[in-house]
């Protein structure tokens, strides 16, 4: 809402203010104040000039000599405007006059002819764009016939005006118009508001001679009144409507017009003026829209109906959309000469449903779905009336024509002292909130600490205690409010155990090297199927899409962390940052329903991806690839971390590298996977060689039981030996060592391979693996019998099993 | 028989200022002291002695002895001392050159934000409750006075599935299920972090998937102006004990009164600046009273329980406290962005 201060002064006093000041003060209390503008800047010296006469200037084929009377004198000047005529009022900044700019007007000779001074567009005299009428756009100002000669030009052009930009909560409906404002500004000054003029001075005929009103559905148009307006002169509207119209936004159009848009921003209500005798009938039946049924509205479009949309019609066909539009049939052009006048409340959630439909929304439908004052509807009919009289030449006919079954009547609120301090936190006196709700011009009863309020129909927001709570409070100063602190029940806070080993994953993974991202949950069509881990897979989830996408990128609910989080990678490469290693915690989304009718299950997954060098130490000659090992060392450790058994088997998927991706298993059950990706998916996403792990971590933080207890560091000694087999190239070494671990159970502890070689001095198709073996008893100390017994054991089962020898 | 172990010691001793190595040395102990060593051939001839003499030259003996010993031990000292310093010096190394790198990663920005806020009211004894990101219509709008129809819900256009389906537009059902779990039967303190999405384009300012911290306290005499203490602590633990915080009615349908509150800007501390647009403050966040039909439809009687509630931007706090400038830099996951929030 824009809010022209120079306007509002026509209902509260506001001088001694400045406009930022003002600005401020209703900031504070309830409506941020977005943006104070100035009109124009100041410039000094500027009066009304006519010209008497305007010739072509002797020596220059675009300038033209005019003699311009200003009153005093009558000054020779030179003008380059091509509107520039004979007979015009127009704004002339006289020699010594300064205008925005610091731009000082001095007698000069053009083309060597004498000029006293120069005849001005509203731009020269700092207009911004917005505030200037389109017909001047390109040349200078012309005013009224009517307008004084040798006036200052400010008075006429509300240049001195400041505008106020409110960025109006949807609470605060009742700012949508001046006065509104102005009780609003009212309550924060502590000045009374003056109310305009509704006076008027009917002519003996009556409107209900000319017009019936007939309402189909009530609850959809509570109140419907027409007023006749005959004898209207159709014409520009006076000077300062156009300018406050401007400055509220509102484009000038012809008296009628404008009067009707005046009332809206005054009051708030909606107006509409009707052609009466387009009309074609002597009967408005407001009723719902027949299915299919056409109307032509104001901007010349065709609207096809539905039942939905209210429309006023002449008891044949629709002359408007009602709260919406008027039809083009019955608009008010230069010839009208008799006005039907629509002052009418329809119910909000009907004009939002038309304004959805059909995409139209206007300052009166906006109003209209916001909710207006039932109080003040016939009010603007009669200023409008009003002004149409002064302005317009008009003859009211007596009375209004009305369907009337209009709820006026006012909310009741009570409240008591005790219980706002309660909920305030103050120690605020009766009187001070009597005083407050005076302030606000709210009636009220008061016995003692007891209130009875009567909210005004125009705050349609307060409806119960709470609400003028806030209207006490915001007046108080939410500023006056002391600082305390909660007293009531005290609780432990903190973190639930699944919240906290969430930290400690992500912990682990920043220590061991990881940084965390945060990708999109929405993607694409070609992503949304890549990438999902097979236990995921094996359920059959539907993707799940938007109903309304905003693009085709973030369309789907993601049924994997990595289809995103490796644009990130590509995205990284192509800026040369091709080091990567990522882990992102997040929700997927599965559901088996093709048309969603629960909520999905959301499923928090770990993913990461690593790519480029995973350590670079080069003056050591290290110099480290990420690859396989590196990814597996990563998750192998996190389970580790978490006291928890995962088992790694070789997998094929699809995306992924077929020789070098994995499944992960927990208690035989599968949670996801890690490997290389596809190279050919790898190309697609244009990245290089690049490593992902996938892992259901809802299932981990379901499984994970781990409590730590001491278990004695072991006092007797421990014996190692080593062992290397030879063994067909096929033969997993996990699987060996499976093995030794079995045969070897109990004594030996630990197991783990030492060395892997291939080449030479084996035969082709072998390689040898070295495992060293960890014997160790608790309780006692170790003989070498025992030990060699066993390992005498181990080396027969492998061998046995894997049809391997032993290595020289 | 005394000039001669004299002449040995002092032999002994001339040779031994010559000696350099370890190899020699032992050689020269060999040679005087040990089996077949000068002093022991003399101390053979020692039973040609009359019995008078005997003592008197094993005295000597015995003196020449130790004399020698003490000189060997003496150079062996020497020489083990340098031929460490000679170690040293051989393993000195470069220590400009640089140290093995060890690969640290990092939480999120946005991470670290939403952790800092989380720990900062877990300290005030509140909870951390998540939810689903894919809400029913009923919890994300109608359990907080958002009836179908409402005009607010203009305010944050919203991705629908179903009818009755849509992703979340603000942590707040979060709140609605809490109150639940809790049967309107006691008191409670909670905040609830998690992602949030909404019908944005995304341009430096808005994003369609953001991140939200919303914080409810509901008990018996629960007051605005606790909201307002509560407050002002995040406040000055977040960003300064410098900052103050100012209070501005505002508008959400789920609370009343509702507030907006500003922190003072650290540049102009309230004066007005460029940083702040000349007001003095920044928004940070709304807040406000719970409505009573929040309350009742969360099982709570709004005659008996009150409560505050409040939401906040990790994304603009974070733009705020570290200077970040696009909103779009936290889902891009540039590595260069990432890595400039891992310091401790």
């Amino acid at each position: 809402m824009l809010v022209s201060l120079n306007w509002l002064k026509d209902y509260v006093d506001i001088d001694g203010i400045t406009p930022e000041e003002l600005a401020e003060k209703v900031t504070k209390s309830g409506i941020e104040v977005d943006s104070v503008e100035y009109v124009a800047e100041k410039s000094t010296n500027v009066v009304i000039g006519y010209v008497e006469s305007c010739e072509k200037h002797p020596n220059a084929d675009k300038l033209n000599l005019c003699q311009v009377d200003v009153g005093e004198e009558k000054l020779q000047i030179i003008c380059g405007a091509p509107n520039v005529r004979q007979g015009q009022k127009v704004a002339v900044a006289k020699p010594g006059a300064v205008l925005p700019g610091n731009f000082k007007i001095k007698k000069a000779k053009l083309r060597g002819v004498e000029s006293n001074g120069m005849i001005c567009s509203l731009q020269e005299l700092g207009f911004d764009e917005k505030h200037i009428p389109k017909e001047y756009a390109e040349g200078i100002y012309v005013f009224p016939e009517d307008t004084p000669v040798g006036e200052s030009v400010a008075s006429y052009l509300n240049s001195n005006d400041a505008i106020l930009e409110f960025d109006l909560t949807p609470n605060r409906a009742d700012c949508l118009n001046m006065l509104g404002v102005a009780y609003e500004v009212g309550a924060l000054l502590d000045k009374p508001v003056s109310l305009p003029s509704e006076k008027v001075k009917t002519i003996s005929e009556k409107a209900s001679d000319y017009i019936s009103i007939k309402v189909e559905d009530e609850k959809l148009n509570p109140y419907y009144g027409a007023f006749i307006i005959k004898d209207v002169e159709i014409k520009p509207s006076p000077l300062w409507m156009q300018n406050y119209l401007l400055a509220a936004g509102v484009r000038p159009i012809n008296n009628v017009v404008d009067i009707t848009n005046y009332v809206l921003m005054e009051y708030g209500q909606p107006l509409h003026a009707f052609d009466y005798d387009k009309l074609n009938s002597k009967e408005i039946v407001v009723r719902p829209a027949k299915q299919a049924e056409k109307i032509v509205t104001l901007d010349d479009v065709e609207r096809t109906l539905t039942s939905e949309n209210l429309v006023i019609t002449n008891g044949k066909e629709p002359i408007a959309l009602a709260g919406v539009m008027g039809g083009a049939n019955t608009e008010v052009s230069s010839e009208t000469k008799t006005i039907l006048l629509e002052a009418a409340y329809f119910d909000s959630i009907s004009i939002r449903k038309t304004v959805k439909a059909t995409g139209l929304r206007s300052e009166a439908s906006t109003r209209y779905e916001k909710g207006i004052d039932p109080n003040r509807v016939k009010h603007a009919g009669l200023r409008a009336c009003h002004l149409l009289e002064a302005y317009a030449g008009g003859k009211v006919l007596e009375g209004v024509v009305e369907a009337d079954v209009l709820d006026r009547s006012e909310k009741v609120v009570e409240m008591d002292t005790a219980t706002i301090n309660n909920r305030l936190g103050t120690d605020i006196a009766s009187d001070e909130i009597a005083k407050i709700l005076e302030r606000l011009q709210f009636n009220f009863e008061q016995q003692g600490e007891h209130f009875k309020v009567f909210a005004p129909t125009r705050r349609g927001d307060i409806t119960i205690f709470e609400d003028m709570l806030e209207e006490v409070a915001r007046i108080f100063g939410y500023d006056n409010l002391p600082y305390t602190l909660p007293t009531g029940t005290a609780q432990a806070g903190g973190l639930t155990k699944r919240q906290h080993l969430r930290r400690a994953v992500k912990n682990y993974l920043e220590g061991v090297g990881l940084s965390e991202t945060r990708t999109y949950s929405l993607t694409s069509e070609s992503l949304i199927n890549k990438l999902i881990s097979p236990e995921i897979e094996s359920l059959n989830p539907e993707p799940i899409s938007l109903a309304m996408p905003m693009s085709e990128d973030h369309k789907f609910l993601r049924l994997s962390i990595l289809p995103e989080l490796l644009k990130t990678v590509s995205y990284n490469l192509a800026r040369n940052q091709s080091n990567i290693a990522y882990y992102e915690l997040g929700s997927i989304f599965i559901t088996e329903e093709k048309e969603l009718t629960k909520q999905p299950n959301e499923q928090l997954r770990l993913s990461g991806v690593l790519s480029g060098k995973w350590l670079e130490h080069l003056w050591q000659q290290e110099n480290k690839k990420v690859d396989f090992y590196v990814v597996k060392g990563i998750v192998e450790g996190l389970f580790d971390h978490l006291e928890l058994e995962l088992s790694i088997q070789q997998a094929q998927l699809p995306d992924m590298h077929p020789g070098r991706t994995a499944g992960l298993l927990v208690d035989g059950e599968s949670i996801g996977f890690i490997g290389q990706l596809h190279p050919a998916l790898e190309k697609e996403l244009d990245l290089k060689e690049t490593y992902v792990f996938d892992i259901n971590l809802e299932k981990v933080l379901e499984v994970h039981r781990y409590e730590p207890t001491y278990t004695a560091i072991p006092r007797y000694p421990s014996i190692t030996r080593d062992i290397a087999f030879i063994l067909d190239d096929q033969i997993n070494a996990g699987d060996v060592q499976a093995t030794i671990e079995e045969v070897g159970a109990p004594l030996v502890k630990q197991v783990h391979i030492f060395d892997l070689y291939k080449g030479e001095n084996l035969p082709k198709g072998k390689k040898s693996v070295a495992y060293s073996l960890l014997y160790q008893d608790p309780e006692r100390t170790l003989v070498d019998e025992e030990v060699e017994e066993s390992y005498q054991k181990v080396i027969a089962a492998v061998n046995e099993k894997f049809k391997s020898y032993l290595r020289s | 028989m005394q000039e001669e172990l004299k002449a040995i010691q002092e032999e002994a001793l001339a040779t031994l200022e010559q000696i350099n190595d370890m190899k020699e040395l032992q050689a020269l102990k060999v040679a005087y002291l040990g089996k077949k060593g000068s002093l022991t051939q003399v101390l053979r001839g020692m039973g040609k002695l009359s019995p008078e003499e005997r003592p008197v030259v094993g005295e000597i003996v015995n003196q020449v002895r130790e004399a020698i010993t003490k000189a060997i031990d003496e150079k062996s000292d020497l020489l083990e001392k340098a031929a460490l310093e000679e170690k040293l010096k051989e393993e000195s190394i470069d220590v400009t050159l640089p140290g093995r790198p060890v690969k640290v990663g990092g939480p999120h920005l946005l991470t670290k934000v939403i952790e800092e806020i989380e720990d900062l009211f877990i300290g005030m004894g509140y909870e951390v409750r998540e939810g689903p990101e894919v809400e029913t219509d009923y919890f994300n709008f109608e359990a907080l006075n958002l009836p179908k129809n409402h005009p607010a819900r203009d305010m944050q256009d919203s991705f629908y599935i179903t009818n009755e389906l849509l992703l979340r537009t603000h942590t707040s059902p979060v709140q609605a299920r809490t109150m639940r779990e809790y049967k309107g039967e006691k008191g409670f303190k909670m905040i609830c972090p998690g992602k949030v999405y909404r019908r944005d384009t995304d341009d430096a300012t808005h994003s369609h998937q953001f991140t939200q911290i919303e914080g409810l306290y509901v008990d018996k005499d629960v007051k605005m102006s606790d909201l307002k203490g509560v407050l002002n602590i995040f406040a000055k633990k977040m960003f300064g004990e410098d900052r103050n915080i100012r209070l501005r009615p505002s508008f959400f349908p789920f609370t009343e009164p509702s507030v907006e509150m500003d922190i003072s800007c650290k540049v102009c501390h309230g004066e007005g600046c460029s940083v702040c647009k000349g007001t003095g403050w920044i928004e940070i966040l709304g807040a406000g009273m719970v409505h009573p039909n929040v309350l009742e439809m969360g099982g709570y009687d709004p005659k008996v329980y009150s409560g505050f509630a409040f939401g906040m931007g990790p994304e603009r706090i974070a733009m705020l406290k570290y200077g970040v400038s696009d909103i779009r830099q936290f889902y891009l996951n540039d590595n260069r962005f990432l890595k400039q929030f891992h310091q401790a």
